[in-house]
């Protein structure tokens, strides 16, 4: 079975491409990239008027399964993932249990096999337990097809078994994504601090926070020259301080999310805990210095860190619920916003949703090039459409854009040359 | 008495909220609106037998999810001399107990005819939920560090009796600001009204970000207390610090508690407030227990008259 994509505007960041051309995925695999393909016996699509890019790569998300099935499962969060564009997802392991062993990232990867609409690569514990301590089996999780080592959800507390994390992944060559977050000061925290912990009465989160755990883990990397991804990066003093870093060679790689570029701690007020969050949504100026970062380079990357829960976690007092929100049906959406604002160039929005976070988790596709996976998402840069609880694939709700008005949607995902969604 | 707003306007307005959740949500008209209620109905508590037909058939439940001696017998005290019923709640010996939901809890009392919920509860943002999530009116009686409106009117209506304004006063806040739902509620209030707020205390519990509330944060007492129309100490909150947040007891009196010396530097007719409970002789010296200035116990007088206000603008009935 083969798929001949026609007469659509090709962007790939990958090749400096952005034309109108056809391609024609064989065997799971991109065949031909050129004008008028023939592609004979292969299903023909007219994507006249759309955008063809490398299928969307989420490097930060929740799938919730094994243990809290009730938020989401490798199926369904998969299905959002493909609903929203995305051809693959690496999912976090603060599962219960925690993906901290082989057998947990076995079990990730045969039920992704047996009912997933995306590829997923499974992100293992850099402790056992997340309780930074001890190291997990970082030689016998890769070779049972983890990808990538994080905490996520809490940080390495202590600096020195954070060195000896980010040395022992060069063996393996497994990247390290740090959760970075100074515990001691956003302990009990809830929200921003500065203008929604006043408004609110709650006690906040500093900025600050962030940006000395982002110190700490930029100085491992130098220290170790072994190379670090900051996850959510959301202020504008860890963005000044990534800059620095790389001007100086030293190796790291960052996130944000598109809840960081969209929102401000304003979105809080009114206790909606949908808009509760790690970190926390900040000031207007992080907003805005993150969509700098964003276009300038110092940001590699956009990852949802979808986060489902249910309204169990959510429909409750402020302070207990659940941090998180949804957000794999918004993020691409959220993105050409940018660059309906002019913020972002289309094929630089491309990069950060699909070749960098490729590049960074060393994993195929990101690209379109001939003999890449037949991993393709077109998209319609003029659909509008509203985000309601009752569109939404994942079955997790907690979506602080639900009613907004949003421009741009995948109309179809193609994962190995199978089509795994489709609004066409 | 007549009421004037900062602009020197005759306020005559109508009361148009549904519930009391903050300060910040109230207009300037809905507070001149409450306080002059309250001091129409303060009267009724001098009488021979205090106590109206008002509100009843309404009935009003107390949901004290934390420990509350004054807040709650106010309003319990209010309630009763407008005939409201009153059903009284306490977290403990309840369904909480059993891991009950407070959603289940606010509809399962709301089955059983509950017209109001006055709410206080250790976290902040519980009334705004319940009052989401309800068909019934809510008060806030204080929520974690957020808000104790309610405190807040009943400071305002003591200052308005006495100084015969709300504007262009001079009000200083000593003590742990960062904990105080009470300084959070007079900040917000007094600055609507036209008034300039200083706050002084510990810088541990000093927070910068009560700026954004309009507050102007003061690192020495003395300049929060020079000229000063009101100076409202509160309590230190011992049980409220994960960690300390102070050397000693002994070290906050001496440095931030409140006594004649200190008093001096405020006006002459300054009024001395506190929400109580009061540590004498940790934020206030005893010698200021029968001082003139000292209108604690008026406070106290002014909360239950203001409760009564509230009451009967949120439930109608005609006082």
């Amino acid at each position: 079975m083969s798929l001949l994509l026609q007469g659509g505007r090709v962007i790939d960041p990958s090749q400096g491409i952005d034309a109108v051309l056809d391609i024609l995925i064989e065997n799971g695999q991109v065949k031909a990239l050129g004008e008028r393909l023939s592609g004979q016996g292969a299903r023909k699509i007219d994507c006249h008027g759309l955008i063809i890019t490398p299928g969307l790569i989420d490097m930060h998300v929740h799938l919730r399964e094994p243990g809290e099935e009730w938020k989401e499962t490798i199926a369904t969060g998969t299905l959002a993932a493909a609903a929203g564009g995305f051809t693959a997802v690496a999912c976090m392991p603060n599962t219960q249990p925690p993906n901290d062993n082989a057998e947990v990232t076995r079990f990730i990867l045969k039920k992704a096999s047996q009912e997933a609409f995306t590829r997923v690569y499974p992100i293992a514990c850099i402790t056992k337990g997340q309780k930074g301590t001890q190291l997990t089996e970082f030689g016998d999780l890769k070779r049972a097809g983890a990808v990538a080592l994080s905490d996520d959800g809490r940080p390495v507390p202590d600096a020195f078994m954070m060195r000896l994390a980010l040395e022992y992944a060069k063996n393996f060559g497994l990247p390290v994504i740090s959760h970075a977050e100074e515990l001691s000061l956003s302990q009990g925290g809830h929200v921003n601090e500065g203008l929604a912990s006043a408004t609110l009465g709650l006690k906040g989160i500093p900025a600050e926070g962030e940006a000395i755990a982002v110190f700490r883990e930029i100085m491992l990397a130098k220290l170790t020259d072994a190379p670090v991804h900051i996850a959510h990066v959301s202020t504008k003093v860890a963005v000044e301080i990534i800059r620095w870093a790389k001007k100086q060679g030293i190796p790291v790689t960052a996130e944000t999310a598109p809840h960081y570029f969209t929102l401000t701690e304003e979105a809080a007020l009114g206790y909606n805990t949908y808009a509760k969050v790690n970190p926390p949504l900040r000031s207007a100026e992080d907003r805005e210095a993150i969509c700098q970062a964003l276009s300038d380079g110092t940001i590699d990357a956009i990852a949802t860190d979808h986060a489902p829960h249910s309204d169990l976690e959510k429909f409750i007092e402020f302070e207990q619920a659940a941090f998180g929100l949804v957000g794999l049906e918004t993020a691409l959406a959220l993105a050409l916003r940018l660059v309906n604002q002019g913020l972002l160039s289309l094929s630089r929005a491309i990069a950060l949703l699909s070749t960098n976070p490729a590049r960074i988790l060393k994993i195929a596709g990101g690209s379109l090039r001939v003999g890449s996976p037949g991993d393709v998402t077109v998209i319609d840069l003029e659909k509008k459409w509203v985000p309601r609880k009752e569109n939404l694939h994942s079955q997790g709700k907690n979506s602080p854009f639900l009613g907004w008005e949003l421009q741009g949607q995948a109309v179809m995902t193609i994962v190995e040359g199978k089509i795994t969604f489709s609004r066409m | 008495m007549a009421f004037f707003n900062s602009r020197g306007q005759d306020m005559n307005a109508s009361f148009t909220a549904n519930h009391i959740l903050d300060i910040a949500s109230l207009s300037e008209e809905d507070i001149f609106y409450i306080l002059k209620l309250a001091l129409n109905l303060k009267e009724i508590l001098h009488r021979p037998i205090p106590k109206v037909p008002t509100l009843r058939g309404k009935l009003v439940a107390l949901m004290f999810f934390e420990a509350s001696t004054r807040t709650r017998l106010s309003f319990e005290r209010a309630a009763k001399s407008l005939s409201a019923d009153t059903l009284s709640f306490t977290a403990r010996m309840s369904s909480v107990e059993k891991g009950e939901t407070l959603l289940d809890t606010i509809l399962n009392l709301e089955s059983m005819g509950v017209d109001l919920f006055i709410i206080r509860h250790a976290m902040a943002g519980t009334p705004h939920f319940v009052a989401k999530h309800s068909r019934a009116r809510v008060i806030n009686a204080g929520d974690g560090f957020h808000a104790h409106p309610t405190q807040a009117l009943l400071d305002m209506l003591t200052v308005y009796q006495k100084k015969k304004t709300l504007s262009g006063l001079k009000i200083a806040i000593i003590g742990d600001i960062k904990h105080s739902r009470v300084a959070h509620s007079n900040i917000v209030g007094f600055r609507k009204m036209g008034s300039e707020v200083y706050v002084a205390g510990p810088a541990t519990m000093l927070p910068l970000e009560r700026e954004a509330l309009g507050a102007r944060v003061c690192y020495r007492i003395e300049t929060a207390l020079d000229q000063a129309d009101v100076v409202m100490a509160l309590r230190v909150q011992k049980e409220r610090h994960g960690r300390a947040l102070l050397p000693s007891v002994r070290e906050y009196a001496q440095e931030f508690g409140l006594n004649l010396k200190r008093l001096e530097l405020a006006q002459k007719d300054c009024l001395l407030m506190h929400p109580g409970p009061v540590n004498w002789g940790v934020e206030l010296a005893p010698e200021l227990q029968n001082d003139p200035r000292n209108v604690i116990l008026e406070q106290v007088e002014n909360g239950v008259a203001v409760r009564m206000a509230l009451l009967v603008a949120l439930l109608g009935g005609n006082a």
